[in-house]
């Protein structure tokens, strides 16, 4: 067996030789790119981290005065208090609505009605975020004024809409998929015992799918995290600690958005717009790790 | 994990024909160019800054098309900063600003690119405070609007203006502002609180000159600053005094010209060098009565000496 292998890889023909060659770059280049990107970051702002800036103050307080001509002072509390809150209201709209979407597209569905839902729902996630941005600040802007009678609607609410019409395509497909993945001979198992098509659903595809599920709606999360434009447009960017979903905030990202275009190359905003990125890259990578951890845990109890 | 393979393949399908249209777009105007000019537009300027002056920079460029034969310009936003970065890094002809160049900026420009940026003041710009066309109000003094914008500011509330509005049941003042290094950030705040005082956190700190007009027009609670050329029919300019013993001005064409109305500022352009060649030739054109009277038609306020 081993040298047939040898034999065949000896006689392949060039080309052959050359894709793969090339496959392997492209898979090695990933890493390289991720690496690539942190070492950049990190360069960027690894100046003012370690020298100068005073990191109980970024991580605590809500100044966050980076062009003040007296006292600069750099407070991400707000900031970071904005992204978690607008970040998790948006998976509380948007874990059950793509959940259930997958759910039904999956399992309830008719196969005709099937694919004109998936090609809808790939249509919502091919919407740019500056397009949903602008319906954040012109729509939903004059429908959240109207049905809570609030003076504007610029608000943590409507960032959070923004960001869960843009997570559900992702949680409904990979949650699709997940679901797709369980065996026929499950639900056929189930329903020979009598179970109704819910009861299928909820004590037998649920749990055998958790794993695809879970990943499904951190995905979900970390788009959202991520998102910059359509938070920037539609929930007011407001440095101020909210105290509801109608308040008005401002995130990490979109403050790096709105504030690293006009700043000088070098200057300590500069470094400090950098930093954020640090810790967008911390946040993303503990919640990719936490992801993981779970789904290890998960397995390791089957 | 599994993802989804149609998902990637529609995105595909649809960034190759996004890109197909963005290919297409940018190839265009140049083609329009040459077809119309039959050999113009050999010399391409290129123009890059203040956000306040876009729309403006764009208008020159356009209507410069028209009557030039030897250039055209290609012009992009971004910033004043922006603007005056790229002069730094040497990659544009014209820098637009909204405010004046810093002597660190115009020290590393000429250590850079061994020219010193030269100073063209262009026009000037009245900066316009707005608020929705229901509020019962049409005066303000600058100390009122430090004392609402301000740190440990003490007017929060409309009805400590002096005014019932009755369009706004909470009486609070939603403070409408930019993002904190815009060159109209900078210049509201020197105008306001001077040197030594910040603005206060907790404002809608705003993307765009026109997103303010849009959002006041659309908030009977807020107040906002932006160029008087952004004024839409929902919303309302005041006329603004230095304190409460000054005379009210109107931002109007009148009273930026007479240095009467107290937040005007003038708009800049930067060359590296002197200007040569196009670029001075489209310089001259823009401070010619012709090109000032696109200042005037964009809401602007055009040099004293070509009225």
């Amino acid at each position: 067996m081993n040298i047939l292998r040898k034999k065949s890889a000896a006689n392949l023909p060039f080309s052959e030789t050359a894709i793969e060659l090339f496959i392997r770059l492209c898979g090695i280049s990933s890493i390289i790119f991720v690496f690539g990107i942190f070492f950049f970051v990190f360069r960027e702002g690894a100046g003012f981290l370690f020298n100068g800036l005073d990191l109980g103050q970024f991580l605590t307080s809500v100044e966050w005065q980076p062009t003040s001509l007296k006292n600069k002072r750099y407070g991400a509390l707000a900031l970071i208090v904005g992204t978690f809150s607008v970040t998790t209201l948006a998976m509380c709209i948007a874990v059950p609505f793509g959940l259930g979407a997958a759910i039904f597209v999956s399992e309830f569905c008719s196969p005709k009605l099937r694919e004109t839902f998936k090609i809808v729902i790939e249509l919502l996630a091919a919407i740019p975020s500056v397009v949903w941005g602008f319906i954040g600040l012109t729509l939903m802007n004059q429908l959240i004024i109207a049905v809570f009678n609030v003076p504007i609607g610029l608000t943590m609410l409507n960032g959070s809409i923004m960001l869960a019409l843009m997570s559900v395509p992702i949680i409904v497909s990979i949650a699709e998929d997940a679901l797709k993945a369980v065996p026929d001979s499950y639900r056929e198992a189930a329903e020979a015992l009598g179970a109704t098509r819910w009861q299928v659903v909820y004590r037998v595809l649920l749990p055998a799918a958790k794993n695809g599920l879970l990943a499904a709606v951190l995905l979900g999360a970390a788009r959202s995290i991520g998102e910059t434009m359509a938070v920037l447009m539609a929930t007011g960017h407001s440095v101020n600690i909210p105290s509801g979903p109608l308040s008005w905030i401002r995130t990490l990202t979109a403050t790096i958005a709105a504030e690293l275009g006009e700043v000088a190359r070098g200057d300590e905003h500069y470094q400090v717009l950098f930093i954020i990125g640090i810790l967008l890259f911390t946040i993303t990578f503990m919640v990719n790790l936490i992801a993981d951890l779970v789904i290890k845990g998960i397995r390791q109890e089957q | 994990m599994r993802i989804n393979g149609r998902i990637g393949f529609t995105t595909a399908c649809l960034l190759v024909i996004l890109a197909g249209i963005f290919v297409m777009n940018g190839c265009s105007p140049k083609d329009d160019a040459s077809v119309s000019k039959a050999e113009a537009a050999q010399f391409v300027i290129k123009n890059k800054g203040s956000d306040t002056m876009v729309n403006l920079a764009q208008a020159w460029a356009e209507k410069y098309t028209e009557v030039s034969s030897g250039a055209s310009v290609e012009v992009s936003g971004g910033g004043s900063g922006t603007g005056v970065a790229a002069l730094i890094n040497g990659t544009v002809d014209i820098a637009n600003s909204s405010r004046q160049i810093k002597p660190e900026e115009l020290e590393l420009a000429t250590q850079n690119t061994g020219k010193a940026p030269q100073e063209f003041i262009v026009g000037y710009d009245a900066l316009a405070v707005y608020v929705h066309q229901d509020t019962p109000i049409d005066k303000i003094t600058i100390t009122q609007l430090a004392e609402i914008y301000g740190e440990d500011g003490t007017i929060t509330k409309w009805s400590e203006l002096g005014i019932s509005n009755s369009e706004c049941p909470s009486d609070k003042i939603i403070r409408i502002s930019r993002q904190s290094n815009s060159g109209t950030y900078f210049y509201f705040r020197e105008a306001l609180l001077g040197k030594s005082r910040d603005f206060a956190i907790g404002s809608l700190d705003l993307h765009g000159s026109k997103d303010v007009v849009e959002v006041v027009g659309r908030t009977p609670c807020a107040i906002g600053y932006s160029g008087m050329g952004y004024a839409t029919s929902h919303v309302k300019m005041l006329e603004v005094a230095a304190d409460l013993d000054s005379p009210y001005y109107a931002p109007n064409l009148e009273n930026v010209l007479a240095k009467t109305y107290p937040i005007a500022r003038p708009l800049y352009m930067y060359s590296l060098g002197e200007p040569t060649g196009q670029v001075k030739i489209y310089l001259d054109w823009i401070l010619s009565a012709e090109g000032q009277k696109i200042v005037e038609k964009l809401g602007f306020v055009p040099l004293e000496n070509t009225l």
